[in-house]
């Protein structure tokens, strides 16, 4: 059911929801951009609907609520462990289109490929989320390419227009709360794009037999190995085990799990100095074959939801939409 | 849900020196393994490794590793009467039933014996259940040998071969690589025929094309895949090739799926 309520009602009943409910959404954290004076938008903790950025995109995703960047697993001192609690409050995280069909790709690996994950699971089913319209297009989105670019599945969608807050509700127990703030019932539907400007098709003949191709070579040489373009991808999901001890009690410590990137040096070593893709050109058809094929090979469809925020943090400015077209392309000509 | 990431402390019953750099750790562990699964082996505060079982007895788990990184150094330094914490077995592991009444041929380089041993044991323990087994077993160095007391008890049971890069002068045994010795196997039944080859990425690939020339087809070759490994449990990325996770769907692939696999 839709709901419309003046912003100072709106602000009154998201008060009452932080009783129960711990509040992540975009922010913009001034100054803490990666060149100087930029701002950097991105997820936190919010106590007030007027701490939300609506009109730009978020330069990193919402995943690191569900996946922290770094999540101690457990405790230990010499022979016991203790695993931290888990949320204390019911979450909710405010998300785009684009992103919510990430979720979708996040509970495939943390859920359903092999073992659940107790960690994600026992946040994610806390977890409820409201939908951010796209009024316009981002600037290097490509959601409608992607298939993503309209969500059914939010718990509740939210809209700040004038002085007023329009809420489409799904999830009943959110809707006490609008009920109870007793606004005017209205039809409220999200906005969604309706037409990107960056445009993606898809290579369709992928295979072993694209390992081969010189446009691997042509990124890897621009390619710096930094990884951004990993951390801030609302899909990539891998991590790398970290044991630390105290310096003040060195028989106690953690076990944590940190962000990893497959872009990165280290990330396939093994044992006796062995390792995999030592060239760079190598890694980003890895990352990039895995976004358009492999994973839809093994899950049935594509990982990459058309977000472009690869693009935008990229320092050398290397765009994966361009590249995914050159594919396309590509096996067009051939 | 279970928490998958705790592991368990395991009592350390007996350590068996190898080298000055590889050793065999038997653990306290009750319940299912299969050769070719593995654990993940940690001391806290330094941290997981996927390790291999190279040996399945009643309560106990064999590991056998090698000193070469920051886990292993802190094994091998900190054991001395103590416990390791294990969480698995994870992974495929090898099923002896595709083994069953064949001509078997085992092919290991190095620490690969490691995985594929529980499979050699197995067979040398009960011959009658396959129509041969030889074991090809290639090490640096007769000073690298491993599992030097399994080998004298493999000996009067199975056909093995057991073999060195090089040697200093004098040494009588066999010389040279695993590759040198396919060419010379012959079958009853070359249909009936199975290889398992396990060992560096380098030494499969030229072995498995020596296989292939004694017109063994790919469907009755199987390898065992290393990679690194955080998890054990399809999440943290590291193993993944292509559209496979070496930890969920491996190690052991049947040739006919593992050639496929290019990182």
């Amino acid at each position: 059911m839709g709901y419309c309520l003046t912003k100072p009602e709106a602000e009154t009943l998201f008060q009452k929801l932080l009783q129960s409910y711990e509040v992540y959404a975009p922010v913009r954290k001034a100054g803490e951009g990666c060149f100087s004076d930029t701002d950097v938008i991105r997820y936190d903790r919010i106590r007030s609907l007027e701490e939300i950025v609506w009109d730009q995109k978020s330069d990193y995703s919402f995943k690191e609520v569900l996946l922290p960047v770094n999540e101690t697993l457990f405790y230990f001192t010499e022979e016991q462990t203790a695993v931290p609690k888990g949320p204390e409050k019911e979450l909710l995280i405010f998300l785009r289109s684009c992103d919510l069909h990430a979720v979708r790709r996040l509970d495939e690996m943390y859920l359903n490929n092999g073992a659940g994950d107790f960690y994600y699971a026992r946040r994610r089913e806390r977890t409820r989320f409201a939908l951010m319209g796209c009024p316009y297009t981002c600037d290097s989105g490509f959601c409608v390419s992607m298939g993503t670019s309209r969500a059914d599945q939010y718990d509740l969608y939210l809209k700040v227009e004038g002085g007023q807050v329009y809420a489409d509700c799904r999830d009943s127990r959110l809707e006490e709360y609008w009920k109870e703030a007793g606004g005017a019932e209205m039809p409220v539907s999200p906005e969604y794009a309706g037409e990107n400007r960056e445009k993606v098709a898809l290579p369709k003949k992928l295979s072993n037999e694209s390992f081969t191709k010189e446009i691997w070579e042509e990124y890897g040489a621009r390619c710096i190995g930094c990884g951004r373009c990993n951390f801030v991808c609302p899909t990539c999901t891998c991590f790398t085990m970290q044991d630390i001890f105290y310096r003040d009690n060195p028989k106690a410590g953690e076990r944590r799990r940190v962000w990893a990137s497959c872009q990165v040096d280290g990330y396939t070593d093994i044992a006796g100095g062995i390792s995999f893709r030592k060239k760079q050109g190598d890694r980003f058809r890895f990352k990039v074959m895995h976004k358009i094929y492999d994973y839809e090979k093994r899950f049935g469809y594509p990982m990459c939801v058309g977000c472009g925020r690869c693009d935008n943090i990229c320092p050398e400015y290397i765009s994966y939409s361009n590249c995914v077209n050159r594919l396309a392309k590509e096996e067009e000509e051939a | 849900m279970k928490n998958e990431y705790i592991p368990q402390l395991s009592e350390i019953r007996q350590v068996i020196r190898h080298t000055n750099l590889e050793y065999t750790f038997r653990m306290a562990w009750e319940g299912p393994v299969k050769p070719g699964q593995f654990f993940e082996l940690s001391l806290p505060k330094y941290g997981e490794a996927p390790i291999s079982v190279s040996g399945i007895g009643k309560g106990t788990v064999d590991f056998t590793i090698r000193r070469v990184g920051k886990v292993t150094d802190e094994i091998f330094e900190n054991y001395a009467g103590d416990s390791l914490y294990l969480r698995g077995p994870y992974g495929n592991g090898f099923d002896l039933d595709n083994y069953r009444g064949k001509e078997l041929t085992v092919i290991a380089g190095g620490t690969g014996l490691s995985p594929v041993k529980g499979v050699v044991d197995y067979f040398a323990g009960h011959p009658e259940e396959c129509r041969s087994c030889t074991l090809i077993a290639g090490f640096k160095s007769p000073a690298d040998v491993l599992f030097r007391e399994d080998f004298a008890f493999w000996k009067d049971r199975i056909r093995v071969i057991q073999t060195v890069d090089s040697a200093p002068e004098g040494y009588e045994g066999p010389v040279g690589m695993v590759t040198k010795y396919v060419p010379g196997l012959t079958f009853e039944n070359p249909e009936n025929a199975a290889f398992i080859c396990v060992g560096p990425p380098v030494m499969i690939k030229f072995t498995v094309q020596e296989i292939l020339k004694l017109g063994i087809r790919e469907e009755q070759i199987w390898i065992s895949h290393e990679r690194k490994m955080c998890c054990g449990l399809g999440k943290c990325g590291h193993c993944r090739i292509g559209s496979t996770y070496v930890c969920l769907d491996g190690p052991v692939f049947n040739y006919t799926e593992g050639k496929n696999l290019v990182d």
